[in-house]
């Protein structure tokens, strides 16, 4: 037994080596691509085509005045601010509410809509590109960005749903009983009791709904036209017969990617709570 | 209106707009979908030249082998690329297992390639695989390989989004297993620990199959993603050379937009989301969350 336990210590004190030294390198993997891509960003043309990788380099702002003045990527840029935060506002809004409906009242219809939403929280984008593209345009909402945020609260709103419903659900409801006996009508326990007991779920809720408006491509290429194009649909312009304008494609991406870095960042714990959601319990 | 109603309708009032929007941008396309799957249609023309062809499209849909050849492409895909993001994220996910000093910073870090932008993923990958100044060719080169075209050829080109696939997703099996390990009861594995069971046996026999149910829904959620994911191979391939990236979703997009064939894309769309909803079905079998805790 002593000499099993020293085997294991001494395995776990190896190990303890090992182990930063795996951490480590999987995070190099995780990182290094979308560092070269900022690195590239930064580059001239003459420095990407070198026929060999340069990690230090004279950086030049170029192609990113490149894409804002002759790309006006800051139109495109505005366009997903709205349609990211519209879209993130109006589904948190509204899943809210269907997620505490469902977590505390029992109603005819209940399972169905329920049944029916964790379906729709796996259908693929490209089944909605046609019959939303017809759509759209017979009810004049094509070329909108209105449209675009329509698809996307559409899209959004079933694993809003979940995820809060798993929030909802874990909430002591006696917290609401004794408001409901102080006189709360329901409205008010909804609003001052549960609203800010769900501060955690709403925040990652948030994270991924943002993220599915600021990253999607397809839907927002098919649903927007020169004017409307949201960032991710403008990167199409530098993809060209010719070849593929690195540097300022890159520029670009380093725009798109932003946000979402930050966000991973800054809430890291809210994203893992998302991610994690409906299959591992809290 | 009496309290008692008014009490009664509450909940609707409170699903009504979210049920709505759902119905309005998901229900109404997807039945759109069907109908338009009826019709031969072309991009560009108007409704009133539609023609009602039955079930014409479907049966062209079974006999294209372009359809057929995207089919297996997305089944090898998934397979291949799913197997492997599986396999590598519970081995590390063991590995890693215990609670060390910076794990949050490293999950962090181990986050990232699945927050940013798939077409982001699509368009570094291109870059690192480019023929010409890839930093992949470049690096080949140096230990004295011979540059390859990795996404002029056929086969590579199906490799290098295999291993962007396993690049993005492989960080979300590990997540996942390691929340799994870390909600196992200690006193389980102590108890397999105090009756002589090795590392080994304490994870074949005890680990796994505690988190078994989770294991599967992480394998049906990456399955699920792989049919509706066509972003990264938009920017990367554009499904080329020949077909050989093409995969499904891919496939439903150009059939619209590049042969312009509205109805039959729709009618493709109803297959693609026949398959998803049986993956979607075996998740709800195994986690559900409408069933009341306690009983899971």
């Amino acid at each position: 037994m002593s000499a099993a336990a020293a085997v294991y210590e001494d395995g776990r004190a190896r190990g303890s080596v090992l182990h930063y030294a795996v951490l480590t390198l999987l995070a190099v993997v995780c990182l290094l691509p979308v560092v070269m891509m900022v690195l590239v960003s930064f580059k001239t043309e003459a420095q990407i085509f070198d026929t060999r990788w340069s990690w230090l380099f004279m950086p030049t702002m170029d192609n990113y005045r490149s894409v804002i003045q002759d790309g006006h990527i800051d139109r495109y840029l505005m366009n997903s601010v709205k349609v990211s935060i519209a879209a993130t506002l109006i589904t948190l809004m509204l899943g809210t509410m269907c997620a505490y409906a469902m977590a505390r009242f029992r109603f005819l219809g209940r399972e169905p809509l329920g049944y029916a939403t964790l379906i729709l929280r796996t259908l693929p984008p490209a089944v909605l590109a046609v019959p939303v593209f017809v759509l759209w345009s017979a009810w004049g909402i094509a070329d909108t960005l209105s449209g675009v945020v329509l698809v996307y609260v559409a899209l959004n709103l079933p694993f809003t749903i979940w995820l809060l419903y798993g929030f909802v659900d874990q909430l002591p409801i006696e917290l609401e009983e004794a408001a409901a006996i102080d006189g709360c009508g329901p409205f008010q326990v909804f609003w001052r009791i549960v609203l800010p007991l769900l501060k955690p779920g709403l925040a990652a809720a948030a994270i991924f709904t943002f993220r599915l408006a600021w990253n999607e491509f397809i839907l927002s290429f098919i649903l927007t036209n020169r004017v409307t194009r949201t960032l991710p649909a403008s990167i199409s312009n530098y993809i060209t017969d010719t070849g593929v304008e690195w540097g300022k494609i890159m520029a670009a991406g380093v725009l798109i990617a932003l946000p979402p870095l930050i966000f991973t960042f800054v809430a890291a714990k809210q994203i893992i709570t998302g991610l994690t959601a409906g299959a591992v319990k809290g | 209106m009496t309290p008692a109603r008014l009490a009664r309708l509450t909940p609707y009032l409170y699903i009504l707009p979210a049920a709505a929007v759902m119905l309005a941008g998901l229900a109404w396309p997807i039945a759109d979908a069907v109908r338009l799957s009826f019709y031969d249609w072309p991009l560009g023309t108007d409704w009133a030249t539609a023609r009602w062809v039955g079930l014409e499209a479907f049966a062209d849909m079974l006999r294209s082998r372009q359809v057929w050849t995207s089919m297996g492409v997305t089944f090898a895909f998934v397979v291949i690329a799913v197997t492997c993001e599986m396999v590598l994220g519970i081995a590390l996910a063991l590995f890693l297992e215990r609670p060390v000093r910076g794990m949050r910073l490293f999950r962090t870090v181990f986050v990232l390639p699945m927050m940013i932008a798939p077409i982001c993923v699509g368009l570094i990958w291109r870059y690192l695989f480019d023929a010409n100044f890839g930093p992949i060719n470049l690096w080949a080169g140096a230990l004295g390989l011979s540059p390859r075209a990795w996404l002029a050829e056929p086969e590579l080109a199906f490799l290098a989004i295999i291993v962007t696939d396993i690049w993005q997703w492989t960080p979300f099996v590990l997540i996942m297993v390691l929340a799994a390990l870390q909600g196992i009861d200690g006193s389980i594995i102590e108890a397999a620990r105090i009756d002589g069971a090795n590392p080994w046996q304490q994870i074949v026999r005890v680990k796994l199959p505690v988190i078994q149910p989770i294991l599967v829904v992480t394998l049906l959620m990456r399955m699920i993603d792989g049919f509706r994911g066509l972003e990264v191979v938009y920017v990367m391939t554009f499904g080329g050379p020949g077909q050989s990236t093409e995969l499904f979703s891919l496939h439903i997009y150009k059939a619209a937009f590049i042969s312009q064939k509205l109805g039959y894309s729709a009618a493709l769309s109803i297959l693609l989301l026949c398959i998803v909803a049986v993956l979607a079905l075996a998740v709800l079998l195994i986690a559900n969350p409408l069933r009341p805790r306690g009983s899971r």
